[in-house]
């Protein structure tokens, strides 16, 4: 099914969606998407979205199923406490995205913007996945509690940093991956550099091949250059604080 | 090192009285109590919890306060001497429970209610009808109606609004915080009073679904057990932004209360840390605030209130006119009494402001920017009696939320040692010998007494300033009298001076 989003306030929009969605339509292409927010928020099921355009910020807030692919850029917070599901974003995306996320998965084509991944959680079989094609802003993974986060700054220029400063700042859970190296400096000091072993090689190359095989991508190529992760050094960062 | 800090309290056991029957060492959760040939007491462990002279079959039991003299110093207290030593010992920051304790002027003490005499009759609510119903939820700016062969009818589509059968709420207490047993006596006793209880940051446990129409679910920066069927399992949801106790700072659940329930209700793994952020990180404006809000609606797809709870700060009224703006349907006001389960004693004692001012500051620019009508408002923190809620809802307050009084309605001391664990009365506790003592059923009858109690007191108040509906006396500043308050106050409360 087609929806020609031209011209339609995003609440009627979602509502169509959902309208579809209920009478049993599984696979929606929405056309023209330019700045209507929270597609897919209201979907309880798994269906299949495609958006060709640009969709507005909280792309999949509180998601629960659906699989999305976006033919363009994103804006922020993409998939906002996400709990299962996924997003494919072929271009950019912005800030925050996948704040509190708890399950499901994210892969973003491109460079994202600041606060990416803060307070990613993971809860029995529900391990988020969030993966950046190119680089990341500040404060990514802050508050990471759980899940995985992998960048891999392709395209990038030699020696051009994969994240901004405060990488993994207030981290006590999950796991990083990084593929190139990272400046001691722009690291938050509850997260320490280790080598990925065999078992982190396994689990990204899982990962990896998902996300290349979405974004014809080379997996080969992109497992070509080395990864390093990040892992909070405590999962207590904050004890020994109080006076009792 | 070796604490050199007295005892707050001595437990003092009448040895002619005692019949060594051990009661209270099994009672005691903070290890003050052993048995060595008759009951010892280790009085540098106890916090005045009376769980053990409360079940003393004997009286034999008295907890006093260590009469230890300190040299009298009017600036440097005793406290404070006490406080400085805890933390030479320990370092860090000084922890503690419930509301601010401090002697800050309180408004509420000074402010009086009118009653009616000879000219304007008051009404006896014993034999006539009176109305403490109260509807939160955005009200439109106009009604429109149509006529129809049956009659006028109501064209206007009304925002979702949510019944209180009298205008008080639970406070938003989290499960992790206090027990399940806590959570599910809160749950009973909105259903039976037909109000609400609020889940606070901690999810909302399976055993509560059936509850679900007398619940506010929360949304907090940790998104802690939040997805759609969490949010589609209450009646209203709020995203708390700030909290009277801790304004401005963040939460922090240690893992040791992460038990296999608790794990299951947060969705976290057992034994982690849950952190709350001290800001959500995806609101950092009112417009981010607006998204988060239209965010909830669309997954609820429009049919329940979003409530947005802040803690009562400096220019409070801006705050909430913005809040409005957004799109909020309810805020959710909490003052500097409000209570904790956890924060930093410095942070609970010194920021934020009193309620009252904040009710009336709110009101008056609500209505100046003629918005009053798009928010219901919820105020707490510190509301200990029926005559506060009166007083707070004549301030302008739609109802009221009450946390510590509820507590103390299922058996709580205020002995302020929540974050411990260790509740003696199994209210803030996670231990599940402790959490044994609580029965909900029990705790749920006396939750309803209190609630019932407060409800005929506001009958009997509103019989007195001669109205019969909890409407006519909210907002209505004019039946508000100030005993000793000065002239600034009395302006920003929008009240005149008793005698006038």
């Amino acid at each position: 099914m087609i929806i020609d989003a031209k011209g339609i306030y995003y609440r009627q929009l979602n509502e169509m969606i959902k309208e579809a969605v209920e009478a049993g339509e599984t696979d929606i292409v929405l056309q023209n998407v330019n700045g209507q927010r929270y597609i897919g928020t209201n979907l309880g099921r798994p269906v299949n979205i495609t958006i060709h355009g640009v969709p507005g910020n909280d792309l999949g807030a509180f998601m629960d199923g659906p699989t999305i692919v976006v033919h363009g850029n994103g804006q922020d917070a993409i998939g906002n406490t996400m709990n299962s599901g996924k997003i494919v974003v072929h271009g950019h995306a912005g800030d925050v995205l996948g704040y509190g996320m708890r399950g499901g998965k994210l892969f973003i084509r491109g460079n994202v913007g600041y606060r990416v991944g803060i307070h990613m959680k993971e809860y029995k079989k529900q391990v988020p996945v969030l993966i950046v094609g190119g680089t990341a802003g500040a404060f990514l993974g802050e508050y990471m509690a759980g899940g995985c986060l992998i960048v891999l700054g392709l395209n990038t220029r030699e020696g051009e940093p994969l994240a901004g400063d405060y990488l993994g700042t207030g981290m006590h859970g999950g796991v990083i991956y990084l593929r190139g190296q990272v400046d001691q400096e722009r690291l938050g000091k509850e997260v320490a550099v280790f080598d990925v072993d065999e078992d982190d090689r396994k689990l990204l190359e899982k990962h990896l091949s998902e996300y290349c095989s979405d974004l014809g991508l080379s997996l080969d190529e992109v497992m070509s250059r080395p990864f390093v992760k990040l892992l909070p050094v405590s999962s207590r960062p904050y004890g020994r604080l109080y006076v009792y | 090192m070796n604490s050199q800090l007295p005892a707050e309290f001595r437990v003092v056991v009448d040895k002619e009285r005692c019949r060594r029957c051990k009661r209270c060492v099994l009672n005691c959760s903070f290890g003050t109590l052993r048995f060595e040939n008759g009951v010892v007491a280790d009085d540098r462990n106890c916090v005045a919890c009376h769980r053990c002279a409360t079940y003393c079959p004997e009286n034999a039991i008295t907890i006093e306060r260590n009469p230890l003299a300190y040299k009298y110093n009017e600036h440097w207290t005793e406290e404070h001497r006490k406080n400085i030593l805890k933390q030479a010992e320990q370092g860090g920051m000084l922890l503690t429970g419930m509301g601010n304790d401090k002697p800050y002027f309180s408004y509420f003490d000074h402010m009086v209610l009118d009653a009616c005499q000879v000219t304007n009759p008051s009404i006896d609510p014993l034999r006539e009808p009176m109305e403490l119903r109260t509807y939160l939820g955005s009200k439109p700016d106009a009604l429109e109606f149509e006529e129809t062969p049956n009659g006028l009818r109501l064209k206007t589509k009304m925002p979702p609004q949510v019944k209180l059968e009298t205008p008080i709420v639970f406070a938003p207490m989290s499960f992790g915080s206090i027990s399940l047993n806590a959570h599910k006596a809160l749950a009973m006793a909105a259903k039976e009073l037909g109000i609400l209880m609020n889940t606070g940051e901690g999810g909302l446990h399976k055993e509560l679904y059936p509850y679900r129409d007398h619940i506010i679910v929360q949304v907090a920066s940790g998104r802690f057990g939040v997805n759609r069927e969490y949010l589609n399992n209450g009646v209203m949801v709020e995203i708390k932004i700030g909290q009277g106790a801790k304004p401005g700072i963040g939460g922090h659940l240690p893992g040791e209360k992460v038990n296999q329930e608790v794990s299951e209700t947060r969705m976290i793994p057992v034994g982690t840390d849950a952190l709350s952020p001290a800001p959500h990180h995806d609101i950092y404006s009112i417009e981010d605030l607006a998204q988060l809000i239209y965010a909830l609606k669309e997954a609820t797809g429009y049919e329940k209130p979003v409530c947005v709870k802040i803690a009562a700060v400096h220019n409070v009224a801006a705050i909430a006119s913005g809040i409005a703006r957004a799109g909020a349907d309810v805020i959710y006001l909490d003052g500097f009494r409000g209570g904790t389960g956890a924060a930093p004693t410095i942070i609970r004692d010194h920021l934020g402001i009193p309620i009252e001012l904040a009710i009336a500051a709110v009101d008056d620019r609500l209505r100046q920017e003629g918005i009053r009508n798009r928010v219901s408002i919820i105020a707490a923190g510190g509301i200990r009696h029926s005559g506060d809620i009166a007083k707070a809802i004549a301030l302008g307050a739609d109802a009221v939320a009450i946390g510590t009084a509820a507590l103390i309605a299922m058996g709580c001391r205020l002995c302020q040692k929540c974050y411990t664990g260790k509740c003696a009365w199994g209210i803030a506790t996670q231990n599940p010998e402790l959490v044994r003592r609580l029965d909900p059923e029990v705790a749920a009858e006396r939750l309803v007494n209190l609630i019932r109690g407060w409800s005929l007191e506001l009958k009997e108040i509103l019989g007195a300033l001669g109205v019969n509906a909890i409407e006519s006396l909210r907002g209505s500043r004019e039946r508000l009298r100030g005993v000793g308050i000065d002239a600034q106050a009395l302006k920003i409360l929008g009240i005149k001076h008793a005698g006038l």
